[in-house]
């Protein structure tokens, strides 16, 4: 395969990026935000044509003999070397996962970026402050989530993760006069790098008992013999095997050293993709401009954790306790933040919370994929819905975000009965809706049924618990998408136009994702995508009974939501006063917010900060002042020695040397 | 054992010595300052007459009392008006003044005292070095003969007379 | 009688100690340059008086007592001067008011 290609995929949008930076205030605000749309474009393509490529073309490089999809290093420079084993490289991986992510991110962010020309501009079509520098970042941040997802080793990947942290904090923060967007970008980034320590360990921990930071070694798995893999690559393989595998291998508080390694690097996974405790900044998140939470806060950005979960998977599978653990705090998490999902009333917030809902469910197919149930179904269900989920989910923000356009409010209350005023989104939103609560034929309903039936391969606990998470996912959902198009007719406040459609420009990528999620659940997932590279017909595996089952829980979820929320009524008030508590502490997202204010600023702040700052300011700073306080006064005391006159420097110059002549005359002589 | 008239003229040089650096230092006309220290350098100069350095006193006289006793007196009245006397001195300079003389006194004198008192008390026979030996140790370049000093102190002139023309020159 | 070293020395001693004291009491400049050729003189008296009565035969503290008579006139010179340079400056050589280069 030829070096040009990914080579163009990754410098186009580092270009773009610099480009518009640099010279965006030179030019029009339309042209810099064409040439930014025009530039995508052009990764768009390369990128389709790569996935095109290493899907179909059924190259010997790409597909073995045995149809088995391989994984191949377009190239791969060293960057650092270490030691004469350990080295950082800079490469281009591709394999199924990563030929995907191509796809997915180069369609969502060409979607944004088209989108963001309608909407980034206001009724009289003037642009907003700063177009130039949205479209610069957003240019850096379709090249660091590229750059993530073909990493050729763990460093170059932690590399781009946190460049597209960077990214993330620079676009919630687009409107930086605002206080709330300054202080959730700020809570982005803090929250993240906080997990981001862990990963770092986790990294390092990895790396120094393998001695790789190398994807292609490290995931290899030797027993199946990938015969793409060098003989090279597969010894060292087998020694990382049994670096892991050998029992003498070092244990720290009752955990093997792989344990910690695994987790720890989950934990950066758990702070990009938003898991339960470190959940708190993706609500927040939603301060950024709706389109820049379309692509990096539902879409790429925060399925990075499922990714580099599913990157590693063979290592994962080593592990069993690493595993369970993803799968817990995945179950934990989706429901926490569909139950959440139920009470907010700010539009973006319900889809946030869905997102982590949704992520949740990418984590628990992951956690409860093994190999030998259902050929790791899981992995492929998870990856399957990180792909579908992908396309609706950034419908549905796009959708909301031609909402927010037209009403100029997040809150849906200023919303009911706009199904009228704005088919285009009415229609597409509603697929949106469809998707992920999981109707067949579109395409959530396969993803989801996947992740379902690995879970009941797992556990019948798992399985029961996913499926009432669905439940509530559809019963969220279309609680939103009646309260905003049906409840009540709309009332149009006094000197102000109607709300309807926008511009083509935004119309058209909700059109486009609204189709791709109509069609996307019929691409044969798992023949492209599974976690040894052996494809196989994931129909065999379909489970006709929870798949029944599952549309069954949709129905009666959806069909909640729409005797609650319909028509104008007293029964969600009903509701709310029956069960006050539960209300409350959802409608609070359970005091997450509060709990980690009441961790840092009583406990952590109070009883640790504080008095380290008392002792640096009283002990540490209080000598050193009274170091210079002395000196101080010292040379005030002696500074009238030096009074300019002449005569009294005589006088001392004398009065030293009859001393100097005193001792000399008293003692020699 | 010195003759009478040098042992009279030793105490007469000695005292008017003493006598006119007093007054040089004490007196409120600047003037009149000028002139005791033109006295006191006749001393000096009578002092290394009777030392049988005659070349010495010679140039002591013509350099000092000829040229830098001239050069003060056209300072004094280019700076000063007539009748200008200087202030009174305060307590305090005074005390320090002379605090710091006495100290000198004290501790040069002492040492002086107890060594040189007993040591070199005879005074060594020496014929007056002639002009010829003064020359050719100016000039000569061999040990003991100053020929760079020589130039130095010519440079040095040299210097100080552009020198003193910028700096007094009027702007 | 023999007039000795020490009969030399002391009044060339009282000679500068009288320089001193004027040297630190008087405020007129030129008065101070007065009481340096004071100090200076009562150096040159010990040098000649050295020379004379430990080494009659050689002349080096003749011949640095020349110097310094050679330098003293030049540093004189360049004093006077500088003093009527300051003069022209403030109008008065009171080093009093010379006091700017301090704290």
């Amino acid at each position: 395969m030829d070096v040009t290609l990914p080579i163009l995929i990754l410098s186009i949008p580092l270009f773009m990026f610099l480009f518009l930076g640099l010279l965006g205030m030179k030019m029009t605000h339309k042209l810099a935000g064409v040439l930014g749309t025009l530039g995508m474009g052009t990764v768009l393509l390369l990128s389709y044509y790569t996935a095109y490529l290493y899907f179909f073309s059924g190259a010997p490089e790409f597909v073995n003999a045995a149809g088995e999809r391989l994984q191949y290093m377009v190239f791969d420079q060293t960057w650092l070397q270490f030691t004469d084993s350990l080295a950082i490289k800079i490469g281009f991986f591709l394999d199924p996962i990563s030929a995907m992510m191509l796809v997915v991110i180069t369609t969502i962010s060409f979607m944004v970026h088209l989108y963001s020309l309608g909407y980034m501009r206001d009724h009289h079509g003037v642009y907003e402050h700063g177009f130039q520098r949205f479209y610069a970042f957003l240019s850096l941040f379709s090249f660091s989530m590229l750059g993530l997802v073909v990493a050729s080793n763990i460093f170059q990947m932690y590399i781009f993760w946190e460049l597209v942290g960077a990214s993330s904090y620079l676009l919630i923060g687009f409107y930086y006069i605002k206080p709330s967007a300054v202080s959730a970008s700020k809570k982005a980034f803090i929250v993240t790098r906080f997990a981001d320590l862990g990963f770092l360990i986790g990294i390092l921990i990895l790396s120094y008992y393998t001695g790789t930071f190398n994807f292609t070694e490290l995931t290899s798995v030797p027993v199946d013999g990938l015969a793409n893999v060098s003989q090279v690559d597969i010894n060292t393989a087998i020694g990382v095997r049994s670096i892991f595998e050998n029992s003498a291998a070092p244990t720290f508080m009752g955990a093997s050293v792989l344990t910690w390694a695994l987790v720890l690097i989950f934990m950066g996974g758990m702070g990009k993709s938003a898991m339960l405790p470190l959940h708190i900044w993706l609500p927040d998140a939603m301060e950024g401009p709706t389109p820049v939470s379309a692509l990096i806060h539902a879409a790429t950005m925060v399925v990075a954790g499922v990714y580099l979960v599913a990157r590693l998977f063979p290592l994962y599978l080593m592990e069993n306790s690493a595993l369970v653990i993803i799968t817990v705090v995945g179950a934990i998490t989706a429901f926490y933040a569909a139950m959440v999902a139920c009470t907010q009333i700010d539009i973006k917030r319900v889809l946030a919370f869905s997102t982590i809902s949704q992520i949740a469910f990418m984590m628990v197919s992951l956690g409860v994929a093994r190999p030998e149930i259902h050929e790791g179904l899981g992995y492929m269900a998870s990856m399957f819905h990180l792909f579908t989920h992908a396309m609706f989910k950034a419908l549905l923000f796009l959708g909301a975000g031609a909402l927010i356009h037209a009403i100029g409010s997040n809150d849906y209350t200023a919303m009911h009965g706009l199904r009228k005023h704005m088919p285009i989104t009415h229609i597409t939103f509603l697929i949106g809706c469809l998707a992920i609560a999981g109707i067949i034929p579109f395409s959530g309903f396969f993803s989801k049924d996947e992740i379902l039936s690995s879970c009941m391969g797992y556990d019948w606990v798992a399985y029961l618990w996913m499926s009432m998470v669905a439940g509530l996912t559809a019963f969220y959902m279309f609680r939103l998408y009646f309260l905003i198009f049906w409840w009540k007719e709309h009332k149009v406040p006094e000197g102000h136009h109607a709300p309807h459609d926008q511009p083509w420009t935004m119309s058209l990528p909700l059109i486009i994702l609204a189709a791709i999620s109509c069609v996307a659940g019929f691409i044969p997932f798992g023949e492209l995508v599974s976690w040894n590279g052996h494809p196989y017909d994931f129909m065999e595996h379909f489970n006709w009974n929870v798949a029944t089952v599952s549309l069954i829980i949709a129905v009666v979820g959806i069909a909640m939501a729409a005797v609650m929320y319909r028509k104008e009524n007293k029964l969600p008030e009903k509701f709310k006063n029956a069960v006050p508590a539960l209300w409350d502490w959802c409608y609070h997202r359970f005091y997450w917010d509060e709990l980690y204010m009441f961790i840092t600023h009583r406990i952590i702040f109070g009883c640790i900060c504080r008095p380290l700052a008392w002792f640096d300011r009283h002990i540490i700073d209080g000598t050193m002042d009274s170091f210079a306080v002395i000196t101080n006064k010292a040379s005030d005391a002696i500074k009238p020695l030096q009074s300019g006159q002449i005569q009294m420097y005589v006088w001392y110059y004398l009065i030293g040397v009859l001393a100097l002549g005193a001792i000399t005359v008293v003692c020699l002589i | 054992m010195e003759s009478v008239g040098s042992i009279i003229l030793y105490f007469i040089v000695a005292l008017s010595m003493i006598v006119f650096s007093v007054m040089a230092v004490t007196t409120r006309k600047i003037l009149r300052a000028a002139t005791y220290l033109l006295f006191t350098l006749f001393a000096a100069a009578v002092v290394y007459f009777m030392l049988d350095y005659e070349f010495l006193g010679a140039v002591q006289i013509a350099v000092y009392a000829g040229g830098i006793v001239v050069l003060f007196v056209f300072a004094i009245l280019l700076t000063s008006r007539p009748g200008d006397n200087t202030e009174r001195l305060t307590s305090r300079s005074r005390v320090l003044g002379g605090i710091a003389a006495v100290a000198t006194l004290c501790v040069a004198g002492y040492a002086l005292v107890s060594r040189c008192a007993v040591a070199f008390a005879q005074k060594p026979e020496m014929d007056t070095p002639d002009m010829q030996t003064i020359g050719s140790t100016l000039m000569g370049t061999g040990a003991g003969q100053y020929l760079l000093p020589f130039e130095a102190v010519s440079v040095l002139l040299l210097a100080c007379i552009i020198g003193g023309v910028v700096i007094a020159r009027k702007r | 009688m023999e007039i000795t070293a020490i009969y030399y020395l002391l009044p060339a001693l009282f000679m500068f100690c009288c320089g001193v004291y004027g040297f630190i009491t008087r405020k007129n400049m030129i008065a101070m340059l007065i009481s340096l050729e004071l100090m200076l003189n009562a150096v040159d008296i010990n040098f000649v008086v050295f020379n004379r009565f430990l080494f009659p035969e050689q002349l080096e503290g003749m011949f640095f007592t020349l110097f310094a008579i050679a330098i003293a006139a030049a540093e004189t010179a360049l004093a006077i001067a500088i003093i009527i340079n300051i003069f022209r400056a403030v109008r008065n050589i009171d080093v009093r008011s010379l006091n700017e280069m301090k704290f």
